[in-house]
């Protein structure tokens, strides 16, 4: 029972983070039709300057400027590059991102060196908040949780409440349409370019000092955030938040369970020995596979139902 | 076709009524026997380049240029096969490393079990155990990934990569865990006599190999399959309508594509004798898609030129600058922008200027675009090289010096000043050059086309 609950605290906490990675992504992907592999970077970019800015004028300043460069960062990036690349198709657009994506790793590592930087949770938020079973719960995983719980209920107003967020939601399913309505379609796939790369850029600000800033965290986080969008789906972001819910728990489940395909064996009376056929896949305990959970769930969902878990249209 | 000739249009009847250019035949015939003749040099300087290096007064070959060359060649193979995919079939794939990788392996363990004695395969066809290793990974995989077309097909080869390449550190028994595989190629079992013990031995037979790949490939793309497979990749939805399953294509064609990468990842195997996790990973196929890219994917020799630009600045930039992944990302990134077709296609604009004899126009122009382009480009270089000076090389203690004469301080601020001055100007000068440059091309363009439509 401990354990469940305090896995389920913290894969609400990994979750939720991922959401706010993926919430921007859904939005570009399913808008411009770009799948944009620049967008762990902007993750990365964001707990760097973090790092750098809360040097000088501390964590709470740097949680409002960090996401705001990163927004200005891919406004530049929708403005001069993409739009560019835009009529030579998806697959240049793409690659587009893709070699953004080289280029901001190594300028990372130029300017801030190969190895992690200390970036450390602010000191007002480093203590246990509450104790469950004997484990405690540091304050800033709450901290973390009420931040992206914010984020969400700020994305889903401005997405329903707001006339900009009803151009927006339209432009999700019928961007030709809403470009004859009148509507200014190349603006608004800035502004949600730039919103989506703010709001990665934010997950870097919360997200880098709980796990590590280091020049390969967009690299390792990239893939997992796109597993996320297309479980979840094009064009739904309730789809995207039940994936990233749902992948959070699942990635922490599985570091918790020490079993493995052997002890299930041995439920029906089969025991694995090492002569046996496929001994050393039997015997991989769950932890050690917990990492390619994800990517097998992509792979199942792109073959059984290739628009994802809620999405209005294929991949 | 033969619709088309046996029910003129109007805009045939129009074309009758103009004076007719030069015949198709005679014209595709020429272009015919002049790529036998780049077939031919090609062979040839594959052949002599090793003894332009090698050292007469020593008797030894050059170490490094002939892995270099060895890698090319197999790299060649690599992105000519990722081409089969992505420029032929228009499937994108981010995990076709794991078909070169697992080739790799199976040939490893092949070798391994030759020089036990378990196994009779002469060294010289151990690139077969490789290609088809490749062909059986490519069925198994591409059962699964060609169920599915364009981003969602990149979708599921990504997360196939990332499962192999996770699973490559996990099951020690057949990857070797961290450590890889180790083999030797010398396994005393071969056709021609040979050893294998001296690189240069190597070097030929990947050059055979290479070689017979590239001619099936090239073959390949002739045959109804291939042709096929461009129809797909243009208008699947038609494809399918004329009575052709899309799916079946794609499959056969990821199969093919995989048997290839699989010799390419037996040569690997063969050359360095050590075959570890970095053969699947995701950094290899990506080396590929940047290799076809810069290449050109529309015909079918870009990737050769990218293989070729991709490794030189691998083996060669690599060892002069820490940041050689960023000039090859902003080379990617310039060549996305710029000339989405690569390298080939750069050559290829030129086509039609050439044939109407005005190409010695476009020397002045290049010229006048030239020297602002290398100052920018070098300048930016030293701004790179600077920051990683900088921030790593300090490090390392070296110090900082231009053409090992000028020293240079990074640490101070008028360097960088006087190197970000230079830049902004060197751009602007080159943005209102390329202007000037593109009139120049505009107007011959023109004049190109007006002298192909009245020759």
């Amino acid at each position: 029972m401990e354990v469940f609950l305090v896995s389920l605290l913290n894969g609400l906490v990994y979750g939720m983070l991922l959401f706010m990675l993926a919430s921007g992504l859904t939005l570009i992907f399913s808008m411009m039709g770009v799948l944009n592999f620049a967008h762990a970077s902007a993750y990365m970019l964001g707990a760097y300057f973090a790092y750098t800015i809360s040097l000088f004028i501390g964590f709470w300043l740097a949680l409002i400027i960090a996401p705001l460069i990163c927004g200005l960062i891919g406004a530049a990036i929708e403005m001069w590059g993409l739009r560019r690349v835009h009529k030579n198709g998806h697959i240049a657009e793409l690659l587009f991102t893709f070699g953004l994506a080289l280029i901001i790793e190594k300028v990372v590592q130029m300017t801030w060196g190969l190895i992690a930087v200390p970036y450390r949770v602010p000191a007002l938020l480093d203590f246990p908040l509450f104790t469950l079973y004997g484990t405690n719960f540091p304050a800033y995983r709450a901290f973390m949780l009420a931040i992206s719980a914010l984020m969400f209920g700020a994305i889903w107003l401005a997405l329903t409440r707001t006339r900009i967020g009803l151009i927006v939601q339209a432009s999700l399913t019928y961007p030709e349409m809403v470009s004859a309505l009148g509507h200014n379609v190349p603006r608004v796939f800035t502004l949600v370019f730039a919103g989506g790369t703010a709001l990665a850029g934010l997950a870097g600000v919360i997200g880098g000092n709980y796990h590590t800033t280091e020049p390969s965290m967009a690299f390792t986080m990239g893939p997992i955030v796109f597993v996320v969008v297309v479980f979840g789906g094009l064009g739904s972001l309730i789809g995207c938040f039940i994936a990233s819910l749902f992948m959070g728990l699942i990635q922490t489940f599985a570091v918790v369970f020490d079993y493995s395909l052997a002890d299930l064996l041995r439920q029906f009376g089969l025991t694995v020995t090492s002569s046996t056929p496929f001994a050393e896949v039997l015997t991989v305990p769950l932890p050690r596979i917990g990492a390619l959970l994800p990517y097998v769930l992509l792979v199942l969902i792109l073959l059984v139902r290739p628009r994802g878990l809620l999405g209005t249209r294929d991949t | 076709m033969t619709i088309e000739t046996a029910q003129p249009d109007t805009a045939n009847i129009a074309r009758r009524a103009e004076p007719q250019p030069a015949p198709k035949p005679m014209f595709r015939s020429r272009v015919k026997s002049r790529s036998q003749w780049l077939w031919l040099l090609a062979v040839v300087v594959a052949v002599s380049l090793p003894w332009l290096f090698f050292n007469w007064s020593t008797g030894r070959h050059s170490g490094f240029v002939l892995i270099m060359l060895s890698e090319i060649g197999l790299m060649t193979i690599f992105a000519l096969s990722f081409n089969m995919q992505m420029g032929q079939s228009g499937l994108l794939s981010f995990g076709h490393a794991i078909l070169f990788g697992l080739g790799a392996y199976c040939t490893a363990h092949a070798l391994n079990s030759v020089k036990a004695g378990n196994l009779w395969v002469p060294t010289e066809l151990v690139p077969l155990v490789g290609g088809l290793s490749g062909l059986m990974f490519g069925a198994f995989f591409g059962f699964i990934a060609t169920k599915q077309r364009a981003t969602a097909f990149a979708m599921i080869t990504l997360g196939l990569g990332e499962l192999v390449a996770a699973a490559a550190l996990m099951f020690t028994g057949f990857f070797g865990g961290e450590g890889g595989i180790s083999t030797n190629r010398v396994t005393g079992v071969s056709l021609l006599g040979a050893s294998y013990s001296a690189s240069w031995q190597v070097y030929y037979l990947i050059v055979v190999w290479t070689l017979i790949s590239t001619v099936l490939m090239r073959l390949q793309t002739e045959t109804p399959l291939g042709r096929l497979a461009n129809a797909t990749r243009d208008n699947f939805e038609r494809a399918e309508f004329i009575g052709y399953d899309p799916r079946m294509v794609r499959f056969y064609q990821y199969v093919l594509s995989g048997f290839f990468a699989g010799v390419a990842g037996a040569l690997y195997a063969i050359l360095y004798e050590i075959v570890t996790f970095d053969t699947v990973s995701a950094p290899k196929s990506a080396t590929a898609l940047l290799a076809t890219y810069i290449g050109g994917v529309g015909g079918f020799y870009g990737p050769i030129l990218g293989t070729i630009l991709i490794v030189l600045l691998q083996s060669g930039v690599s060892l002069l600058s820490n940041a050689w992944l960023l000039y090859v990302g902003v080379l990617f990134v310039v060549m996305v922008m710029f000339a989405p077709n690569g390298i080939l296609g750069l050559i290829a604009m030129h086509g039609p200027i050439a044939r109407s004899g005005r190409i010695a126009a476009l020397i002045g122009p290049y010229l006048r675009v030239l020297l602002p382009g290398l100052t920018a480009v070098a300048t930016f270089v030293l701004l790179v090289e600077m920051a990683s000076f900088v921030t790593i090389g300090a490090e390392q203690g070296k110090s900082f010096k231009l053409g090992g004469i000028l020293h240079i301080d990074p640490f101070t601020v008028l360097p960088w000043m006087a190197a970000t001055a230079v830049f902004a100007i060197a751009a602007v000068w080159l943005r209102l050059e390329a202007r000037a440059f593109g009139r120049v091309w505009d107007e011959l363009s023109e004049e190109a086309k007006r002298l192909g439509q009245t020759p």
